[in-house]
């Protein structure tokens, strides 16, 4: 059998310019060896989801530094859900209050990582997790 | 019909997209959902870019998709960008320029990474095409890495080949020593607005009139576009260069140049299956029973060389097809 290759995505959604943590987890995936396709920043979840789908990603990365996570997360999922793409695993990151963890993994959202989160552990994350389709 | 090629066919998105990724992982099964989807291929208008990393090419494609849906026209894009060759990994940015239509369902937009291939394309962008072509898109844009010193892979697949350059970077020796003033239709000077783009022009032009490229009919033009950043005068630029791409896409059709480039596309087509046929078994069979290792080793010692065990190799290989 060929060896298949993980796609992800990563992706910021909201009015949140903070992309700096977005483009080293982007770097640090091409390093894990990651085929990383990058939306760059203000994407709506409709923009997400539908990229996701014409890129054919294992993953999608979604990383919200501005507060907005509650209302943003839960709908890429959502929207995935809508497209027949549920099979795409969805995790995200940023500054995100505990408190919101569990509305988070209730939506769909399988994994959560805050600053000072190590980018190994991330990439660990996802090579156990993620098997390319 | 297999259903996953009615569904391409209808143009499902997702169905399309896991084609691509089978052909780009190499999973035997999709060579043969290729076969059944040829027979629906070949009726796109195909469009190749291709010029400097930062040149300017995707900002290009998304005005261009623009331009093109205000005619209804359905789009598809390939766009490639370079595997590190230490990683086997992958940063995938073209995309980002063109987020603006992701959820139109008229475009479809996807990168592809080289994964090693070395013409500015990937193994898989020649398979992509044809299913994006089955999907019923009416034009495909397809954007090259931009890094390759003989980055003309790309002429095989495209119709019209735009060369784009941009002013200040020395791009007229770059374009002359990397073989892209055979190959563009069209060149572009992007950026147009900066110092040293009429300079630019000129070059270009006086070059082209010593080419024997002027004497086929078709003289290459020089389209200057301006800043991105200045809609006012961006958008009149995009619709003279799409004009431009329109004129070439009739020349071809009314001077026969058309058939002739598919047919040389077609030429490229058989290089390449015989490639993944023939070739890529007998090194995976060699390499799975560790007998290429051990030919290596013997012309390291100087007791074989190169070519003697090249010939045994395919000795013994197409005898065996001839008995099957
Ligand atoms: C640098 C910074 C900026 C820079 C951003 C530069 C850039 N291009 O990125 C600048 C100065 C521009 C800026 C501006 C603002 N900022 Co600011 N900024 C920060 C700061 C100090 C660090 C962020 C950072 O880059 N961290 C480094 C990266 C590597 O870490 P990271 O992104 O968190 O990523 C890690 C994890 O979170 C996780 N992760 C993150 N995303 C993802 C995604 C996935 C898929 C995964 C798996 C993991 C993951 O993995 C990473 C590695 O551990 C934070 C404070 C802080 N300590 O976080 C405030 C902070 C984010 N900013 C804040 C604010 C309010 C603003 C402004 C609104 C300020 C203002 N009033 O103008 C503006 C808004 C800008 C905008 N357009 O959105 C607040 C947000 C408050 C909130 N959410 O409730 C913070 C938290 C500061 C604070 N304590 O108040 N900011
Ligand atoms: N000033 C200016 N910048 C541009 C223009 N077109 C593109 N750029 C910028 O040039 C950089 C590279 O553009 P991109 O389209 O990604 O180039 P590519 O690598 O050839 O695909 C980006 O930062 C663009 O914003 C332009 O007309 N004017
Ligand atoms: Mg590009």
């Amino acid at each position: 059998m060929p060896e298949r290759k993980i796609r992800v995505m990563v992706a910021k959604p909201g009015l949140d310019g903070h992309d700096r943590g977005a483009r080293i987890l982007a770097r640090c995936f091409r390093d894990a060896g990651f085929e990383v396709v990058y939306t760059g920043c203000h994407q709506t979840p409709e923009q997400i989801a539908a990229a996701a789908v014409q890129e054919d990603v294992d993953l999608v990365g979604l990383s919200c530094l501005s507060g907005a996570h509650r209302m943003l997360f839960p709908r890429v999922v959502e929207l995935l859900r809508e497209k027949d793409a549920d099979d795409i695993t969805v995790i995200g990151g940023g500054i995100i209050p505990e408190q919101d963890f569990s509305l988070l993994y209730d939506s769909g959202i399988k994994a959560i990582f805050t600053p000072g989160a190590s980018l190994d552990s991330i990439v660990e994350w996802i090579k156990t997790n993620v098997r390319p389709h | 019909m297999d259903s996953i090629i009615k569904k391409i066919c209808a143009g499902d998105v997702r169905s399309a997209s896991r084609l691509i990724r089978d052909i780009e992982d190499k999973i035997p099964e999709a060579r043969t959902k290729i076969k059944k989807l040829y027979t629906h291929t070949g009726k796109s208008f195909i469009i190749g870019i291709t010029g400097a990393p930062g040149a300017g090419k995707s900002t290009l494609t998304d005005a261009l998709i623009t331009k093109l849906r205000k005619n209804n026209k359905t789009i598809g894009v390939l766009a490639v960008d370079p595997t590190s060759p230490f990683t086997g990994g992958a940063i995938l940015g073209d995309r980002i320029r063109m987020q603006s239509h992701a959820d139109d369902p008229g475009v479809f937009v996807r990168s592809l990474a080289t994964r090693g291939a070395l013409g500015g394309l990937s193994q898989a962008a020649g398979d992509a095409i044809h299913i994006m072509e089955a999907m019923g898109k009416d034009i495909i844009i397809v954007e090259t890495v931009g890094i390759g010193q003989q980055e003309i892979d790309i002429i095989n697949h495209a119709h019209s080949v735009l060369v784009v350059l941009v002013p200040g970077m020395g791009d007229e020796v770059q374009t002359m020593k990397a073989g892209l003033m055979e190959i563009a239709d069209i060149f572009v000077i992007n950026k147009a607005n900066r110092a040293g783009a009429k300079q630019l022009q000129m070059e270009l032009t006086s070059m082209l009139n010593l080419s024997s490229k002027t004497t086929d009919g078709w003289n290459p033009p020089v389209v200057m576009v301006g800043d991105a950043f200045k809609p006012e005068t961006f958008t009149e630029d995009i619709a003279n260069l799409s004009r431009k791409i329109e004129e070439h896409h009739v020349y071809l059709r009314q001077s026969g140049k058309l058939t002739e480039r598919m047919h040389r596309k077609a030429m490229a087509e058989i290089k390449d299956a015989l490639h993944t046929c023939l070739l890529e078994p007998v090194i995976k069979s060699l390499t799975a029973k560790g007998e290429l290792e051990k030919f290596a080793e013997k012309i390291k010692n100087r007791k074989a060389d190169p070519y003697s065990v090249a010939e045994e190799i395919t000795q013994r290989f197409l005898k065996k097809e001839i008995e099957k």
